[in-house]
């Protein structure tokens, strides 16, 4: 048993995967998990910024799987909460500096310590999100409400059925709701009708995201952020709870607000 | 006669080689390894194109072909295969994987109807995702969708049991009595034969089921009745 590894990936660059690793990892930390973060984009450092640990860096994922360390050293304690680690990536190489098998011992390692080990994944479809994919036992999706985002996550998704990965869940990225109402953006329905996949988050857009990351302090710990808000929902759902939607959240159909009412969800 | 479990072609996109789908797998393996030793510095450099017709290919089966030829300074550049499993493993790999269908006139094909001619093809139950191609000699029948970014090349007829939102081409070899039909008609792009159509912008689209085929030299859709 111990650790559910979950992977979040997109094919698109920019979607906001490490924004949702560092403000899962931060929400479930909060609920008194114990969690990991892995930052499997090697070349690309990111997730040690956003997460406000660039500093403490002494060794990284790429340190670990050659043996120049041992795990322990490599992980870095979060400044607030005593069970949230990040395994950084490194600055200096490349995706073949890990191997898909690497990350399985890797993980397979961490599993007794702790609840959840959230993997981020790099843009694209190949070696990086192999490496990234391979150990996990949940795959996100995050994709943005734009025709470009959803036809690179479904090719994800392809992916991850040919590999029997999956299902994979989907994280709606900077939704913005006044544009959905208008009809000029893609809403949650529309995403989920050509992907098909179990929605799992609506994460409004939200003016405290870029600051927060830009400072390492994640938005979901800014009590009034509405983005915040909805990543703790995600992080209570993946805990196996049934968090309803925020209004405004889901897409603006009354009926279907009525009927879920209805039917208590 | 010579062996047949492996054979060799020459062609513009490389080397093909075709394995024997009946033989055991080790000895199709063992067969394929000394063939490319016997001809080493001919073969090498080669950009081979695999063709293993039925079988059904593991991950660790296909990995170890691409690791054999890679070892020889060959590349596997394609996996051609009438498996879903074999293709499956090759995407898995990354490799670029045609599902194929046995060719109409194919002796070993199962025999068609008794009473009515038919012809043959293939039929997928699943949702193409974006990124899959579906190459068939014959018909393709889909039951699902077929996403934005999915394409179907049939010598065939095309059929959609679902919503048809990417790219199709029936008739693919010049047969201007190809059809196509899907419950839900809204390709990226549409071809029959030599003529290609696009949807056009329909606010109010209504999903209905539809046909396209030529007349008078362009692609009609109309109302399946």
């Amino acid at each position: 048993m111990g650790a559910k590894v979950v992977t979040i990936t997109s094919g698109k660059g920019g979607v906001g995967k490490t924004t949702t690793v560092a403000n899962l990892g931060v929400a479930l930390a909060r609920l008194g998990q114990r969690v990991v973060l892995i930052d499997a984009d090697i070349g690309l450092r990111n997730l040690d910024i956003v997460m406000g640990l660039e500093n403490r860096i002494v060794y990284d994922l790429v340190d670990v799987v050659e043996g120049r360390c041992k795990i322990r050293q490599a992980m870095i304690k979060h400044k607030l909460f005593p069970e949230l680690y990040l395994i950084p990536s490194a600055q200096t190489r490349d995706k073949t500096a890990v191997s898909p098998t690497d990350m399985i011992q890797l993980t397979d390692k961490l599993r007794p310590e702790f609840d959840f080990i959230l993997i981020d994944s790099p843009a694209g479809i190949e070696r990086g999100f192999r490496n990234a994919v391979a150990p996990s036992d949940e795959v996100l999706i995050v994709t943005n409400p734009e025709v470009s985002a959803v036809r690179d996550a479904d090719r994800i998704i392809g992916l991850l059925e040919a590999d029997n990965k999956g299902p994979a869940q989907l994280i709606l990225n900077r939704a913005k709701i006044d544009l959905i109402r208008k009809g000029e953006m893609l809403s949650a329905e529309d995403v989920t009708d050509i992907l098909a996949i179990r929605l799992i988050g609506i994460v409004p857009e939200d003016e405290h995201v870029i600051p927060s990351s830009n400072n390492g302090v994640p938005v979901t710990l800014n009590e009034n952020s509405r983005a915040g808000m909805a990543f703790r929902n995600i992080a209570r759902r993946l805990m196996g709870e049934n968090v309803p939607f925020m209004p405004m959240e889901d897409d603006n159909n009354i009926l279907r607000r009525i009927a879920r009412l209805l039917s208590g969800g | 006669m010579r062996d047949q479990t492996v054979t060799f072609k020459g062609g513009k996109d490389g080397l093909q080689v075709t394995l024997d789908a009946h033989v055991d797998w080790p000895l199709v393996a063992a067969a394929l390894t000394e063939r490319l030793d016997e001809q080493r510095s001919f073969f090498s450099g080669a950009r081979v194109t695999l063709d293993v017709g039925a079988r059904p290919m593991r991950k660790d089966e296909l990995g170890s072909v691409k690791a054999m030829l890679e070892r020889r300074e060959m590349s596997l550049w394609m996996v051609m295969s009438e498996s879903q499993t074999t293709i499956d493993s090759a995407t898995a790999l990354d490799l670029r994987a045609d599902l194929i269908s046995p060719a109409p006139t194919d002796a070993e094909g199962l025999p068609v109807g008794t009473e009515d001619e038919g012809t043959q093809g293939i039929m997928v139950r699943r949702t193409l995702r974006s990124g899959r191609t579906l190459r068939s000699q014959g018909h393709v029948v889909v039951y699902g969708d077929v996403n934005p970014g999915a394409e179907i090349i049939a010598v065939g007829d095309i059929i959609i049991w679902g919503r048809l939102r990417g790219n199709v081409h029936a008739g693919a070899d010049g047969d201007d009595s190809a059809v196509v039909c899907a419950l839900d008609m809204r390709p990226t792009q549409l071809r029959i034969s030599g003529y290609i159509s696009i949807a056009p912008p329909d606010k109010r689209h209504k999903p209905k089921p539809e046909v396209a085929f030529i007349r008078n030299r362009q692609i009609i859709v109309e109302a399946w009745r």
